[in-house]
């Protein structure tokens, strides 16, 4: 528990609750983003710098930015009057801690978790790259095939078909 | 202590006279590093390399603001500003001086924030400005062992910095409250995203090539000459075609004309910073400019050679000066283009990018691994320049097809 830990921890715990407790939607979007760039500290502090860096450019650069403007195409900028915390909120709480507990437990307690710590391996970037297109090439190919499936069918059923039947069907 | 000033000392008076004014910027560096205990070593060496960017590129900001806005005036015929040179002196300098005033206005007006306003990201948003920005400079090489921390993946990290201006955009345009700044904003947003595809890809290139994300690689794989003229990635057919690209998307991701639609003046007065006056204005104004200077030393990095003398028998010259005057020759022609070109409309700017620039950066990509394996001599030139032309001219073809060009019609100024 070094303190540059400590101060990431705090800011990305910090962050998130922000996010998740504050009244305008478009402010818990910012503190989303502080919440991805606090998890991207914590790897490069780690020494993870491919995780850590495609992190900062995929979820600041491109997720929270569709994030944002998935809020402003969809809702007025007006802030919402009603409480933050949903009426059964204790109960959630409740909830949430037992199943936390149950989990921790159960993960301490496993004899498949590694009892020492194993060395650090040395992955650098030139790695990570040699593997993906060597060994995980197959896997790699297979998930940009499916985004890009995603993508296909997200423009598909976004686009507007101007066929010539579709005025005659409305009459208002 | 002193045993190891005298150690620098003396490993500076063994390098040639060339080397001595290569390094000196590093000896001095050393000569500080020597004098200070072992544990402050680090911090010191880190400020120094940062009071270094800090002075430098805020400083080549201040001079190309006159440079544009004497070029600008020179290509509209008139004269642009050449009154102010030094204070207190009759010595005018062709206005050189200029950026003093124009520095003591923008810090001494008033900072106006709308009253419907959002205050907090409206503060924040010039700082999440220019804070990437600076933190991009960290992995470029200026020159010859002058590189402020060279680690493996700085590629990576120049592009993940960069990411992070778009949310600063957003930031300033969401916290105005006015539609112009909200649409400057989306403007913006879109078109970086869109352009950033193709420089990233148009990048991946060299990154093949080379076998590294570390720019002191990049550099160093260009770092020899046959016939006097040095191996510069742009003289090759794939790294022309990545540099012409790159060019286009780094004028698009400065905002810069003919791609400056987030903040075109005529239709929404100055897009995501229409709100910001005074210090914040500037802090935007410099923001931009520190970005495109980034953008432009690398691209000067990944192909343009880095601090890399063109012609062999010019390799005396220092390596920081090579860095800056191909730096400044690429911002020269930003302000050329500026003064040239009318502004792309939207349809034409989102058509441009992925219908022309992506296909024929993925292309360049198959390109410059034909290029890797292919035996080294004249066939490769052949069969990569061949495909290239051939792709550019395919997709320019298709590109113009659907154009209806003719004679403009006006409604309204007949």
């Amino acid at each position: 528990m070094s303190l540059p830990f400590l101060i990431i921890a705090f800011m990305t715990v910090f962050a998130a609750a922000a996010a998740m407790s504050l009244r305008n939607l478009v402010h818990c979007a910012l503190a989303f983003v502080v919440a991805f760039a606090g998890l991207a500290a914590m790897y490069l502090q780690l020494d993870a710098q491919f995780v850590g860096f495609a992190q900062i450019l995929v979820y600041v650069g491109a997720i929270a930015i569709l994030i944002v403007f998935a809020i402003l195409l969809t809702r007025s900028g007006d802030t919402p009057n009603e409480a933050v915390l949903a009426p059964g909120w204790v109960y959630g709480i409740a909830v949430s801690v037992v199943v936390f507990t149950l989990l921790g437990w159960a993960v301490l307690n496993s004899s498949a978790l590694p009892k020492q710590t194993p060395l650090a391996p040395v992955a650098t970037v030139k790695d990570i790259g040699g593997l993906l297109m060597t060994k995980y090439v197959l896997p790699l190919e297979i998930i940009g095939l499916l985004l890009t499936a995603a993508m296909i069918g997200a423009v598909i059923i976004a686009l507007k078909e101007p066929s010539p039947t579709a005025n005659s069907g409305r009459k208002t | 202590m002193p045993g190891k000033i005298q150690q620098v000392i003396e490993t500076f008076k063994h390098l040639s006279l060339v080397d001595k004014f290569d390094q000196i910027f590093v000896v001095l560096k050393q000569l500080v590093l020597a004098c200070v205990p072992e544990a402050l070593q680090p911090l010191v060496s880190g400020l120094l390399s940062v009071v270094l960017v800090l002075s430098v590129f805020p400083g080549v900001f201040a001079i190309v603001t006159v440079i544009e806005r004497k070029g600008l005036g020179r290509i509209q015929n008139r004269y642009g500003p050449n009154r102010v040179g030094i204070p207190f002196t009759n010595i005018r300098l062709c206005g050189f001086g200029q950026f003093i005033p124009d520095g003591i206005k923008s810090l001494t007006k008033e900072d106006v924030v709308p009253y419907a306003a959002d205050q907090v990201v409206h503060f924040l948003a010039p700082i999440v400005m220019l804070i990437p920005v600076l933190l991009a400079y960290a992995v470029l090489p200026f020159g010859r062992n002058m590189t402020v921390t060279d680690f493996d993946a700085g590629l990576l990290f120049f592009f993940a910095v960069g990411g992070a201006v778009e949310v600063s955009v957003f930031m300033a345009g969401w916290s105005s409250h006015n539609k112009y700044s909200l649409l400057g904003a989306m403007r913006a947003i879109a078109q970086m995203v869109s352009y950033e595809i193709p420089l990233i890809l148009s990048a991946v290139t060299v990154v093949m090539i080379v076998g590294s994300l570390k720019l002191t690689d990049v550099v160093a794989a260009q770092n020899h000459y046959s016939f006097g003229v040095a191996h510069w990635f742009a003289f090759t057919p794939w790294g022309f075609v990545g540099f012409i690209l790159f060019f286009i998307a780094a004028l698009a991701e400065s905002n810069r004309c003919p791609f400056d639609l987030p903040e075109a003046e005529s239709e929404i007065i100055a897009g995501y910073f229409t709100e910001y006056s005074g210090f914040k204005f500037a802090l935007f104004f410099l923001g931009e400019y520190l970005g495109m200077f980034a953008i432009i030393g690398l691209g000067v990095t990944l192909f343009l050679g880095g601090w890399i003398s063109p012609l062999s028998f010019l390799a005396w010259v220092p390596s920081y000066v090579w860095f800056l005057a191909k730096m400044i020759a690429i911002v020269f022609m930003f302000i050329w283009i500026r003064g040239t070109l009318p502004r792309l409309r939207m349809d034409q700017l989102m058509n441009f990018a992925w219908k022309f620039m992506l296909p024929l950066a993925l292309i360049n990509i198959v390109v410059a691994g034909i290029w890797h394996f292919m035996s080294h001599d004249w066939q490769r030139w052949l069969v990569c320049a061949a495909i290239i032309f051939g792709s550019y001219l395919v997709l320019g073809r298709s590109l113009m097809r659907n154009q209806k060009l003719g004679k403009r019609t006006y409604r309204f100024a007949e």
